[in-house]
């Protein structure tokens, strides 16, 4: 790993540098401000139970679903396309360093667009006075769980930019895995059939991967290990598969 | 004392995918310092061999070390020692020359403190210190080669291997590239594939002639002249009558013959070529014969064959040796779905 650390300050760059990046921010952003003036609004009309934290991370599947194939459609396609992967893997860097690079660059942007959204907590604290606004349990874990779950989404998305040469392409693949694993495992938890006898098994799985089930736990303050280690293992299991994916069209290139 | 292995060594390599031989059984050596030209027609395994040379794609079989170096075996040593440009010298669009060349110095582990005086000699080598400020994807083509041979040298590796470097180049940059890499003799060892044959022969020591994942021929291109073409031809310019030329060249050298001659001119003069395949300077002798059996000659030269005709001859040579059994089993073939019928 002695190259690492020049590789990801590398792809950090090229991030910072790419329009891509500055779309994907301003449409986070702007969504993000939309849905948290919309709960003040909600807020100011009538009091609710919840804390306004609580319901911010509700809505954080669709700037997950968009904005992670944005950042990550272009990392590994964008190399094979234009043919610098042979330039790259042929100078000492090994193959997991360059995807481990590319995964590294890719979060710590995803974190720091979410980490941006903060300042609108402290806004509304500034400007309330009131400390209550600022719940900083749900808040805690609210983004606790965006950074654990961010994780397994954007190494995802580089598993997917590792599947082919077409930045499109990966971004399509991209969003449907993680529409199938965010939207899907919501859509099939509720389903009655899944409760009959034969798919129990099946039920239990889903029940495990429920992602939305995670984030109420998570913003309720529970920190559940296996939560934690479903993202974990996911983010391993993502990643090596990126790296086997490269290593394989290496060979057959 | 011991010896100095060569650069690089190639023995029995054989890459074979989807099931096509690729590279097919090629041996060969390289010796520290000498620049080596790949030829090749399209499809012939070039690029193959040069991958596999500098680790990035595994062979099927066969054993290739770069300054003793196994690649199988230790394919990160070998990325120490080597310098590559890949064909159509792909390079990141969004950075700027000095970036680009800092990026790479670092992952070829070019010590920090070195880096930047080492850029800076690069850039001046390759010409490139007035656009080292400019963005990659807004330079023209010139530029972005001097900057793809500019990364293969920046290192100092010992082996510097370069596909086609000189390929969409006008003739004035194709001049300041051949220079570029003409500098670098007896420092590193370099290897390059170009389709353009003339270059080839003003910048390497030796040739390397491939086709359909064999070497079909290798040596300088002197040698290979002799070896593939294995004649000398004379043209000459010449009134009177042939029938004396013919009795007058034989006195020359026995298999001196006439291959082909033109129409006389207006003034009498036709073109007449002769061929021998004695290699030895013949042309004062031949004129003087001439113009002793009273005939008038305007015009001698001896022809020299160009590396493309040695190209041709050894490429057509390669395909009629692997036609000749394809061809002699489609007789067999033939011959026994004749039998059957009748």
């Amino acid at each position: 790993m002695k190259h690492f650390p020049t590789l990801l300050s590398h792809e950090i760059r090229m991030l910072l540098v790419s329009p891509a990046t500055y779309v994907a921010a301003t449409l986070f952003l702007a969504f993000m401000g939309l849905v948290f003036t919309k709960i003040l609004e909600m807020y100011s009309g009538v009091p609710q139970e919840t804390s306004p934290a609580n319901v911010f991370f509700q809505l954080f599947w669709l700037p997950a679903c968009v904005m992670v194939p944005l950042l990550t459609m272009k990392c590994l396609a964008e190399e094979r396309r234009l043919g610098t992967i042979e330039t790259l893997l042929t100078t000492p860097v090994t193959t997991t360093e360059v995807v481990l690079a590319k995964f590294g660059a890719a979060y710590l942007l995803y974190a720091a667009l979410w980490a941006s959204t903060g300042g609108f907590f402290y806004i509304l604290k500034k400007f309330s006075g009131d400390a209550r606004f600022l719940d900083s349990g749900p808040l805690f874990g609210g983004f606790l769980f965006i950074a654990i779950s961010g994780l397994f989404f954007v190494a995802i998305g580089v598993f997917a930019s590792s599947l082919t040469r077409n930045q499109s392409v990966a971004a399509i693949i991209s969003l449907v895995m993680l529409g199938t694993l965010i939207i899907g495992g919501n859509a099939l938890a509720d389903s009655p059939w899944l409760g009959q006898g034969q798919f129990q098994p099946a039920k239990s799985v889903i029940d495990y991967a429920h992602v939305f089930a995670h984030r109420d736990d998570f913003t309720r303050g529970v920190i559940d290990t296996r939560h934690v280690l479903f993202y974990a293992s996911g983010t391993v299991l993502a990643l090596i598969f990126s790296i086997l994916s490269v290593e394989t069209k290496l060979l057959h290139s | 004392m011991t010896e100095t292995p060569p650069a690089i060594e190639v023995s029995h390599l054989v890459k074979a995918y989807g099931g096509v031989t690729a590279v097919n059984d090629i041996s060969f050596s390289v010796a520290q310092g000498e620049i080596v030209g790949f030829l090749g027609p399209n499809g012939a395994g070039k690029s193959t061999t040069m991958r596999i040379l500098t680790g990035y794609l595994p062979a099927t079989s066969g054993s290739v070390k770069i300054c003793g170096v196994p690649v199988a075996s230790q394919p990160d040593e070998i990325k120490r020692r080597i310098g590559y440009m890949p064909e159509n010298n792909p390079l990141p669009e969004d950075m700027r020359v000095s970036e680009y060349m800092y990026f790479r110095g670092r992952l070829k582990e070019v010590p920090r403190r070195k880096l930047g005086p080492r850029i800076d000699e690069v850039l001046e080598l390759c010409d490139l210190k007035r656009v080292r400020h400019k963005i990659i994807g807004q330079l023209s083509k010139g530029f972005r080669q001097r900057v793809g041979i500019a990364e293969a040298i920046l290192a100092e590796p010992p082996v510097i291997i370069m596909d086609e470097p000189t390929i969409g180049l006008d003739p004035h940059q194709i001049l300041i590239v051949r220079d570029l890499i003409a500098s670098l003799r007896g420092r590193m060892t370099v290897i390059i594939s170009s389709h353009i044959l003339p270059e080839i022969e003003m910048t390497c020591d030796r040739v390397l002639i491939i086709n359909q994942g064999r070497v079909v021929a290798q040596g300088t291109p002197a040698d290979l002249r002799r070896e593939i073409l294995g004649h000398s031809t004379y043209k000459l310019e010449v009134a009177g009558a042939v029938e004396m030329l013919e009795h007058s060249i034989l006195g020359v050298d026995s298999d001196l013959r006439v291959t082909e001659q033109a129409e006389p001119d207006a003034s009498g003069f036709r073109r007449v070529t002769l061929t021998t395949g004695c290699n030895d300077e013949l042309g004062e002798k031949l004129f003087t014969n001439i113009v002793a059996a009273g005939l008038r000659v305007r015009a001698l030269t001896r022809k020299q064959p160009t590396l493309e005709d040695v190209f041709l001859a050894a490429t057509r040579r390669s395909w009629d040796a692997v036609a000749a059994p394809t061809a002699r089993s489609g007789d067999g073939i033939k011959a026994k779905g004749a039998g059957a019928g009748s």
